[in-house]
């Protein structure tokens, strides 16, 4: 928890936090204290502007679009978090195998991570969501799958950077095998910078649910998410503009937060002490 | 040599550089430190002054304090830095981008590091005579290189001239770097550990060729090093540094037949002799150097130190901050006893023992 | 067991290229011979110096001995036992034997372990000792390299270069070995620090009896450790001497070079003096011949004989413990004298 503290010492990242705990809290609690139903119909409220009952107000179907946001916060953000841990868990996988194992075991999977390289990552995306049809579930699978290639060749890059280190060499003759060496020495080494890319994945995550969601390639109606809105909206864009423009801004200040705490994490991760003042002579 | 510089003149008979109260602040959101203090130093055209000290001592932050390079966050908080009888401190932008590189050039440690990798290292060498000659022809700025190229014993010249710097070793880059410090005729060089990262064959001859540009340009040297042994090679006075502190100064042969300063002598004392019969143990003084900031109260070197040992450890030591005393003509030292006869008992019988292990060594020199 | 006369280690035509594989080759890298023929003994208990300039091949050797590197040719022959042959249970049995003390003491220690860890891997690995029993031999391992036991849970960042040196000392200890490669220990560290640690290693291997493979360009450091020394060039021998022989009647041109090279601690004793000329880079790779000749003040003041260019010199036995790699090192260097 060091590290925790390491990264609220960035000031900038603290505003990150604070929002990103704000989310997260109204994530998981926002359903539970609302007593609104998301998918309440109620056709003769539909369009309605602000007020005390909707403060936000409606949708095509009278829906409350405050309700829904909230719900939605809370699909938005786990498909997000459980997309960025499996192109997380993917890429360490296949970065460490190749990293560490070198050889053709390096070559053949960097080759293949260059292969879907060229695949723009919405297109790797919408690819395996058009396989298995539209979902929650698919959208998760389809993201992390498409994360995983670039994650992999940051990995296998900071592998190779560690696994060339005079420590590693220590421990190598002190006689550690390669489980010991990945568990105490590779594994630690990579743990910045995985870190630091994880959060980055998260926020795009986020950005690519919501893109996936206006090309109806995501969660499906009636379920909410911040992407089913935008999409939800995209109809009545002249008509009502905040149907899509509000999930679209909670987008924006989800992946801000994550952003600011993602610098904060390098920042915080940077060598120890700046100004060695002994070494300066 | 097209080169020629339009400077002020030196005013004859006069230091060079005269350093007066150097004080070095390091400044962290933790608070400021002060590196280095006090130090006090001239160098005389012509003169080889050595500046020798261990990690901490502040040797090369007062270096760069000379070129006002002391890297940020550090920065000078007082002192006096005369160069040709012009106040540095005083100098603008204009007058500073004048002043290096050009009347003081600077020689750093890893000549790697220093080089670009991806210019030639004929073009590099171009490239400083270019901004500093502006109107220079190319090809009087490409001659005047090879000739230096060849007065700093580089083989081949004309060769070396179109290569990139890792085509090159250690050695040669170095010799690059002081051709380079060279091309401008500067008034005084400060060369940063110039030997340390060279094999010691190579280092003979950088340390040779440092000595002959000063015979044959007349060029002063500041040379900053933790090795003694280059020191006495080639400085004609020292300067020991410790914590921060000027702690000796003399003339290179008073300094090695008289060290005067504890530290100084334990300096010494720990180098091993090359000895067919070496001693069972090294005269190691115990601990390390106190981490900047640190610094205990009095003096100090007092916690490692053997003379204050064998005095018994007197509170004056840990008390007060011994000043730099005048002990003999050109010859100081920073200890409440360096003028006392145990002092130069000490400092006497280790120059003596010094001298006889190093007969090894100065016997297979002048073979 | 081994015949109790018998050096521990023996290294025989060690040799090890690197570009020289076959995907080495395709991509384009120039073979480089880091070790080329390389032959010596070590004895049981004596500390045995390698010593050499850049390019020498001396941190291969080293490397070698601990089997961090595999050669290309020859033989590593520890206790009896071919080193570069052990695998599994064998290699493991090796690493109690063999160990190696690193040059770099901030690269040399993972920033993220606490010494405790640093020196419990050894424990963990070879099941030497757990719990209780493990608790007091780290504190004895740190006694003995002198640091406080207080600091074992400290991370490698909150000590000196000198601590820290004596912390991959103490790692290097901490499977009891019987052999230890110490690799320019001292080279980083500041001077006064490097008399500490050189008596600690002094001290280490007389109280344990410890055998010391002592890597280092410095002919002082070398001269107070070690009773003998080889001395590389380029990958070869070029002179195995005793240290006495070795400081005093140093017969081969490149080691009087070495000491000819060294300053003094006393003022004006002559850097005037005839430094050897050239760089090793100065000069393409020679073929067949002395890897010396371009650079060789003997073979100049002997009117540049055509030999040194065409045959390698063997090491040859001089003086029974000498061995020089030299066709005309017959006579000692002329004025080396060891009077006072």
């Amino acid at each position: 928890m060091n590290a925790f503290r390491r990264v609220w010492a960035v000031r900038s990242a603290r505003l990150g936090i604070i929002l990103a705990l704000l989310l997260v809290g109204i994530a998981v609690l926002g359903p539970v204290l609302l007593r609104t139903d998301p998918n309440a119909i109620d056709v003769r409220a539909r369009f309605a502007g602000p007020s005390l009952a909707h403060p936000l107000g409606t949708d095509d179907l009278g829906r409350d679009t405050f309700t829904r946001l909230v719900h939605g916060s809370r699909m938005s953000l786990y498909i997000a978090a459980v997309s960025a841990l499996l192109g997380t868990a993917l890429g360490v996988s296949i970065g460490v195998l190749s990293g560490f194992l070198g050889g053709w075991v390096d070559i053949t999977g960097m080759r293949i991570v260059d292969l879907f390289f060229a695949i723009p990552t919405l297109l790797v995306a919408i690819g395996i969501v058009a396989l298995f049809g539209p979902s929650a579930t698919t959208t998760i699978l389809a993201l992390g799958i498409a994360y995983a290639p670039l994650y992999a060749r940051l990995v296998r890059g900071a592998v190779v950077g560690v696994r060339g280190r005079t420590y590693v060499d220590a421990s190598r003759v002190i006689g550690a095998s390669g489980w010991r060496l990945l568990r105490t020495d590779i594994l630690p080494g990579i743990l910045p910078i995985a870190l630091v890319q994880s959060t980055a994945l998260l926020g795009f995550a986020l950005v690519d649910e919501a893109s996936l969601g206006f090309l109806g390639l995501g969660v499906q109606p009636p379920d909410a998410s911040w992407g089913a809105m935008t999409n939800a909206g995209r109809q009545f864009i002249f008509q009502a503009p905040w149907l899509t423009l509000i999930p679209g801004v909670a987008v924006i200040i989800a992946v801000f937060a994550i952003n600011l705490i993602g610098d904060g994490m390098r920042d915080a991760l940077d060598p120890r002490t700046s100004q060695r003042v002994g070494d300066a002579g | 040599m097209s080169l020629e510089p339009t400077r002020p003149p030196v005013p004859p008979n006069a230091p060079l550089l005269e350093v007066t109260d150097l004080a070095v602040d390091f400044t962290t959101r933790t608070g400021s430190v002060r590196v280095v203090e006090e130090v006090s130093f001239t160098v005389d055209p012509g003169e080889i002054v050595g500046l020798v000290g261990e990690s901490g001592s502040g040797k090369t932050v007062t270096m760069m304090s000379v070129m006002r390079l002391v890297p940020p966050p550090g920065r000078i908080a007082t002192g006096r830095i005369m160069f040709g009888g012009q106040d540095v401190r005083s100098f603008d932008a204009d007058r500073m981008r004048r002043f290096r590189g050009d009347e003081v050039a600077l020689i750093p440690p890893d000549a790697t590091a220093a080089l670009n990798p991806v210019v030639k290292v004929g073009d590099q060498v171009m490239e400083g005579v270019r901004s500093h000659r502006p109107g220079t022809s190319d090809a009087d700025a490409h001659r005047s290189a090879i000739e230096m190229f060849q007065r700093v014993g580089l083989p081949r010249p004309e060769l070396r001239f179109r290569r990139y710097p890792h085509e090159l070793s250690g050695g040669m880059q170095q010799r690059i770097l002081i051709a380079s410090a060279l091309q401008m005729s500067p008034r005084l060089i400060l060369a940063d550990e110039p030997t340390t990262a060279l094999d010691v064959t190579i280092q003979a001859q950088i340390l040779r060729l440092l000595l002959e540009v000063r015979d044959e340009f007349g060029t002063a040297i500041l040379f900053v090093t933790h090795d003694l042994a280059a020191v006495a090679e080639i400085c004609d006075r020292v300067l020991v540094m410790y914590s921060g502190r000027v702690v000796e100064t003399a003339p290179v042969h008073d300094l090695f037949a008289a060290p005067l300063h504890p530290y100084t002598r334990a300096l010494m004392a720990s180098i091993p002799p090359l000895s067919a019969d070496p001693p069972e143990r090294l005269q190691a003084v115990a601990g390390s150097p106190p981490e900047p900031g640190s610094w205990p109260t009095g003096c100090r070197f007092a916690p490692r130190c053997e003379l204050r040992l064998r005095l018994d450890s007197p509170e004056i030591c840990a008390t007060i901050q011994p000043p730099l005393i005048q002990v003999r003509a050109n010859h100081q030292a920073a200890c409440h006893f360096a003028d006392t006869a145990v002092a130069a008992e000490a400092a006497a019988a280790l120059a003596d023992a010094v001298e006889a292990a190093e007969a090894t060594i100065v016997g297979e020199i002048s073979a | 067991m081994t015949d109790a006369t018998a050096p521990l280690l023996q290294v025989r035509q060690l040799e090890r290229t690197f570009g020289g594989s076959w995907f080495g080759r395709i991509s384009g890298d120039t073979v480089v011979r880091a070790v080329d023929d390389i032959t010596f003994d070590i004895r049981a208990g004596e500390a045995f110096g390698v010593v050499g300039e850049s390019g020498s091949g001396k941190t291969t050797v080293g490397r070698m001995i601990v089997k961090l590197l595999d050669p290309t040719r020859g033989s590593i022959v520890f206790d009896g036992q071919d080193v570069t042959k052990m695998a599994g249970r064998d290699l493991l049995a090796f690493r109690r034997s063999v160990q190696m003390v690193f040059q770099n003491p901030y690269l040399s220690l993972n920033p993220r372990r606490t010494v405790r860890d640093l020196l419990m891997d050894a424990y963990q690995i070879h099941h030497i000792a757990s719990g209780a029993e493990a608790e007091s031999k780290l504190r004895a391992l740190m006694e003995m390299v002198g640091l406080n036991p207080a600091m074992l849970d400290r991370y490698p960042h909150q000590f000196s270069s000198g601590q820290r040196q004596r912390i991959g000392i103490a790692r290097a200890l901490s499977v009891e070995p019987r052999l230890i490669v110490a690799d320019e220990p001292v080279s980083a560290l500041d001077v006064s620090v490097q008399a500490q640690v050189l008596n600690l290693l002094r001290t280490l291997q007389l109280e344990l009896g410890l055998t010391i493979v002592f890597i280092s360009h410095d002919l002082r450091a070398v001269s107070f450790l070690c009773e003998r020394v080889v001395v590389l060039y380029l990958g070869q021998v070029m002179e195995i001497a005793p240290r006495k022989a070795l400081v005093e009647q140093a017969r081969h041109p490149y080691t009087q070079a070495l000491l000819g090279s060294m300053p003094s601690l006393v003022p004006g004793s002559g850097i005037t003096r005839n430094v050897i000329r050239g760089d090793i880079a100065d000069q393409s790779p020679p073929q067949g011949g002395c890897v010396f000749a371009p650079r060789c003040e003997l073979r100049q003041r002997l009117g540049s004989p055509d030999r040194c260019l065409t045959e390698r010199p063997r090491p040859q036995e001089l003086v029974p413990g000498h061995q020089v790699a030299c066709h005309y090192a017959t006579e000692p260097a002329p004025g080396a004298t060891s009077e006072v």
